[in-house]
C-alpha cells in the first residue's frame, strides 16, 4: 500500500478534528443513516433472528471456503465465466491489465468495488495508459477530486454540494456552477452515458458469489453497475475470496441484511445476478466475463479461529455509521482503504500491526459496531485481541507484527503494577502514598498526554478499604 | 502465474480450515408470510410507489389501450420492445401505425453492436417480467434473446408487465417456486423502482444512470 508510507494517524486525527466542515458533513450523514437503518430493522426480534441466519450463512461459508471456491470455479467455468486467481493485489492488477491488452482496450468503465480500491487499480491502469472512469456517482466525484473514498458505501460523503458544484464546474467542460442536486446528477448522467457507450471493458466488484450455481451478485441503486456489466463487450469482476456463499437460498437473507444495514432499504433498486457471458442468440451483454479471485492476506486471516470472523463481513458499512470515532474523524484519517471499525480489525491483519496496528487504538470499545453488525462480527473483542497482540511477548504468527509495541518502560510499569497488587504490604504503602498526593501527582510523560483532554482521576485521601475499616467492618 | 496462485491459495485455505472441528451452525430460515393475491398486489403497489414507481392494475385484455392512455401525456417519440415475445406481439397488433400522440414502436431486432447508437437515443422500453416480490416491491426479470437486457436499463422510462398470479410473498419464495437453482439465466434481475442515488449529501435523486421512471402494469385475469 504505497500511499500509506509515512502514515501518521495522530496527525490525521488532529487535522480531521480541526476541520469543522468535515465534522458537520459526517455528523449529519451518519445521523441520517442510523435513522434510516433503524426504521428498516424496527422489529428487534426479527432483526436478531435475521442476523443469526446471516451470521450462520457466513460462518458456514468460511468453514467450507476451499470447497466452495472450488465449486464456484467449476460452475463459473461451466457457465463460460473465466476464473483467475491472485495471491496479491499486484497479481490481480496484472491479470486485469493482461485481459485489457489482449483486447487492445484502453477505456474502462468501473462500478463501485472496494477490492479494486484495495488493489489501487485505477492508479495502476492509468500509469499504463488506460483511461479508467468511475461511474458510481460518489466514486465519480472523488475521482474528479483525485481523492479516495471516505466511506465504503457513500464514498463522497465528506463533500457537500457546494464543494461538488465547484468540482464539476472546474473539471467537466462547459459545466455551469449549480448546487441543485438534481442538476448535478443530470450532469453526471450526461457525462457518464458517453463513457458507458464507449467503454471497452466494464469492471465491477462482487457482493456475493453463489457456489451452487456459479452466479455473481451485485447490489446497487444507480444502474451504473448494470451498465458496466452489460454494455461493454468484456466484463471483469474482482472479488475477495471470502465473498462466496454456498447456496442460492443463502442470498435472500444476506441481501436483506446488506441493503437494510447499508442504506436502510428493504432492497436496493437493482439486484443483478450474472451467471454467464452472452449466450448464442442473445443480443446484448458482454461476450466475455472474467472473475478475478483475490487473496491478499485473507487466507492467513482464515487460519485463526477468532480473527477468521473478520471475513464474515459483507461490507455494509453500518459499523462506520454507528462508530463515535469514525463519525468525528471520517474515513480519510484512517489512511487506508477500509476505515472505521471493520477497517480497524481488517487492515492491521492485511498489512501487519507494525504498519496499521495503531488503527486498533481508534475505538472507545462502546460496542455499537457489534450491536448493529448484520453478521455478528465481535469487532470490539477483535480490536482488543489486536491490541494485545501488539504487546505480546510470545508471538504465535496469527497476525504479522506481533509484539511490535512492546517496550521496556511499559513492561516495567506493568511489572511494578503487578508486584504492588500482589503484595499486600506494598499495596498498603502505595495506596497511602497515592492518598497523600491526592490530585497532586506529577503529570509527566504519558500521563501528561493522557490528561490533556481528560480529567485525571483524583485519589481520595483515605482509601475505601481504610474508611470501611474505620466504620467497624472487619477485614474478612 | 494463475495456476501457481490457485494452488498456493487453495493449499493455504485447506490448511486454514483443516484442523478445526466443523462447527457449522444451523442456518434456519425466516418464515414465508401467507398472503392472498390482493394483499400481494397491495404490498407491491405500496413499496413501488414509496420509491416513486407507478403501479396500475388492469384487466389483462385491456393493457395495451391502458398503456396508450398512460403514454399520451408523456409525449414520447419511441418505445423499444421485443417483437418476438408474446406480449410484444400483442403490443404491435394493438398499436395504431400512425398516431402522432403515441411513441413509435422500435423492435430490438439485432445484436446490440448494430443498434447501440439508436438504442441510447430511445425514450422508453417495455418488458415482461417473471413476476414480482410483495415483500419489497421488486420486479423479477430474466432477460431473453427475444427481450434483451438493455431494454430495462438504457431508455429513461421502463414499462414492465406483471402477471398478478406471479407475485411472490418474498425472494426466497420466488427462488423456490421458480426452481432457480436448476438453471440460472445469463442475467437475472430484481428491479425495485427507478434508478436512484443519494451520493450527494444523502439527497435522494432519481434517474442517475438507469430509467428515471418505472411504470408497472399488473395484469389481472
Amino acid at each position: 500500500m504505497a500511499e500509506t508510507t509515512g502514515f501518521d494517524f495522530a496527525k490525521n486525527i488532529r487535522h480531521a478534528l480541526g476541520d469543522q466542515q468535515l465534522r458537520k458533513n459526517f455528523k449529519f450523514a451518519m445521523g441520517s443513516m442510523i435513522q434510516k437503518r433503524r426504521l428498516i430493522f424496527a422489529d428487534e426480534a426479527e432483526f436478531e433472528q435475521l442476523r443469526a441466519i446471516g451470521s450462520a450463512i457466513r460462518t458456514r461459508a468460511l468453514a467450507k471456503l476451499p470447497e466452495l471456491l472450488a465449486r464456484l470455479e467449476a460452475r463459473c467455468t461451466q457457465n463460460g465465466i473465466q476464473v483467475h486467481w491472485a495471491e496479491t493485489t499486484a497479481e490481480a492488477n496484472a491479470t486485469v491489465l493482461e485481459i485489457m491488452q489482449r483486447h487492445g482496450a484502453t477505456r474502462m468503465v468501473k462500478g463501485k468495488s472496494m477490492v479494486s480500491e484495495e488493489m489501487h487499480l485505477n492508479h495502476f491502469l492509468e500509469t499504463r495508459g488506460i483511461e479508467v472512469t468511475e461511474t458510481d456517482l460518489g466514486e465519480f466525484i472523488i475521482q474528479l477530486a483525485g481523492e479516495t473514498p471516505s466511506h465504503i458505501i457513500v464514498p463522497a460523503i465528506h463533500k457537500n454540494k457546494a464543494q461538488i458544484a465547484r468540482l464539476f464546474q472546474e473539471k467537466i467542460p462547459d459545466t455551469p456552477y449549480t448546487e441543485k442536486v438534481e442538476e448535478l446528477n443530470a450532469i453526471a448522467r450526461r457525462t457518464l452515458r458517453r463513457k458507458f457507450f464507449d467503454g471497452q471493458v466494464g469492471l465491477s466488484g462482487v457482493n456475493m458469489a453463489v457456489a451452487e450455481t456459479g452466479t455473481l451478485c451485485l447490489v446497487e441503486n444507480e444502474g451504473n453497475g448494470r451498465m458496466c456489466t452489460t454494455v461493454p463487450p468484456v466484463h471483469i469482476a474482482v472479488m475477495g475470496l471470502e465473498k462466496v456463499v454456498e447456496k442460492l437460498s443463502d442470498v435472500p437473507p444476506l441481501l436483506r441484511l446488506l441493503t437494510g444495514s447499508a442504506t436502510g432499504q428493504l432492497i436496493s433498486t437493482y439486484f443483478n445476478m450474472i451467471t454467464s457471458p452472452r449466450r448464442p442468440g442473445e443480443k446484448d451483454g458482454p461476450r466475455e466475463v472474467h472473475l478475478v479471485i483475490l487473496d491478499n492476506g485473507r487466507s492467513r486471516i482464515l487460519t485463526d479461529p477468532q480473527f477468521r470472523q473478520t471475513l464474515q463481513c459483507i461490507r455494509c458499512g453500518t459499523c462506520l455509521n454507528h462508530c463515535p470515532v469514525y463519525t468525528r474523524i471520517g474515513g480519510h484519517a484512517f489512511g487506508h482503504v477500509y476505515p472505521g471499525p471493520i477497517g480497524e480489525i481488517l487492515t492491521p491483519q492485511m498489512v501487519g500491526l507494525r504498519e496499521a496496528g495503531v488503527l486498533a487504538t481508534a475505538s472507545s470499545l462502546c460496542c455499537a459496531c457489534e450491536a448493529v453488525c448484520p453478521v455478528k462480527i465481535p469487532i470490539p473483542g477483535l480490536i482488543r485481541e489486536l491490541r494485545n497482540a501488539s504487546y505480546t511477548a510470545t508471538p504465535t504468527g496469527r497476525v504479522p507484527g506481533e509484539g511490535f509495541k512492546r517496550n521496556l518502560p511499559e513492561t516495567l510499569a506493568w511489572k511494578a503494577w503487578e508486584k504492588v497488587n500482589r503484595t499486600p504490604a506494598l499495596n498498603a504503602v502505595v495506596t497511602r502514598l497515592a492518598g497523600l498526593m491526592g490530585d497532586k501527582a506529577p503529570r509527566l510523560g504519558p500521563l501528561k498526554l493522557w490528561s490533556r483532554y481528560r480529567t485525571p482521576p483524583q485519589v481520595a485521601r483515605r482509601s475505601l478499604h481504610a474508611m470501611t475499616r474505620a466504620q467497624g467492618v472487619d477485614d474478612e | 502465474m494463475s495456476d501457481t496462485a490457485r494452488e498456493n491459495i487453495m493449499r493455504k485455505l485447506a490448511a486454514a480450515v483443516a484442523d478445526r472441528p466443523a462447527q457449522i451452525p444451523e442456518t434456519g430460515a425466516l418464515p414465508i408470510p401467507a398472503l392472498c393475491q390482493a394483499e400481494k398486489i397491495e404490498q407491491l403497489k405500496h413499496f413501488m410507489q414509496s420509491v416513486r414507481g407507478e403501479v396500475h392494475v388492469v384487466k389483462a385484455k385491456d393493457w395495451v389501450s391502458r398503456l396508450q392512455d398512460l403514454l399520451r401525456p408523456r409525449a414520447l417519440k419511441t418505445l423499444l420492445y421485443g417483437p418476438a415475445t408474446p406480449h410484444g406481439k400483442i403490443l404491435a397488433a394493438g398499436w395504431p401505425p400512425e398516431d402522432p400522440g403515441l411513441p413509435r414502436l422500435v423492435p430490438y431486432a439485432g445484436p446490440v453492436e448494430d443498434f447501440k447508437s439508436e438504442l441510447f437515443q430511445l425514450d422508453a422500453g417495455i418488458t415482461g417480467t417473471l413476476g414480482a416480490i410483495a415483500e419489497n416491491g421488486a420486479l423479477i426479470l430474466w432477460p431473453t434473446p427475444e427481450e434483451p437486457r438493455l431494454i430495462s436499463l438504457v431508455p429513461p422510462i421502463h414499462i414492465a408487465l406483471v402477471d398478478a398470479g406471479n407475485i411472490y410473498c418474498n425472494f426466497s419464495d420466488a427462488l423456490t417456486a421458480g426452481s432457480w437453482k436448476a438453471g440460472m439465466p445469463t442475467n437475472a434481475l430484481l428491479i425495485s423502482g427507478p434508478s436512484k442515488t443519494a451520493d450527494i449529501e444523502l439527497t435522494l435523486a432519481f434517474g442517475v444512470h438507469g430509467p428515471r421512471e418505472v411504470l408497472v402494469l399488473v395484469l389481472e385475469a
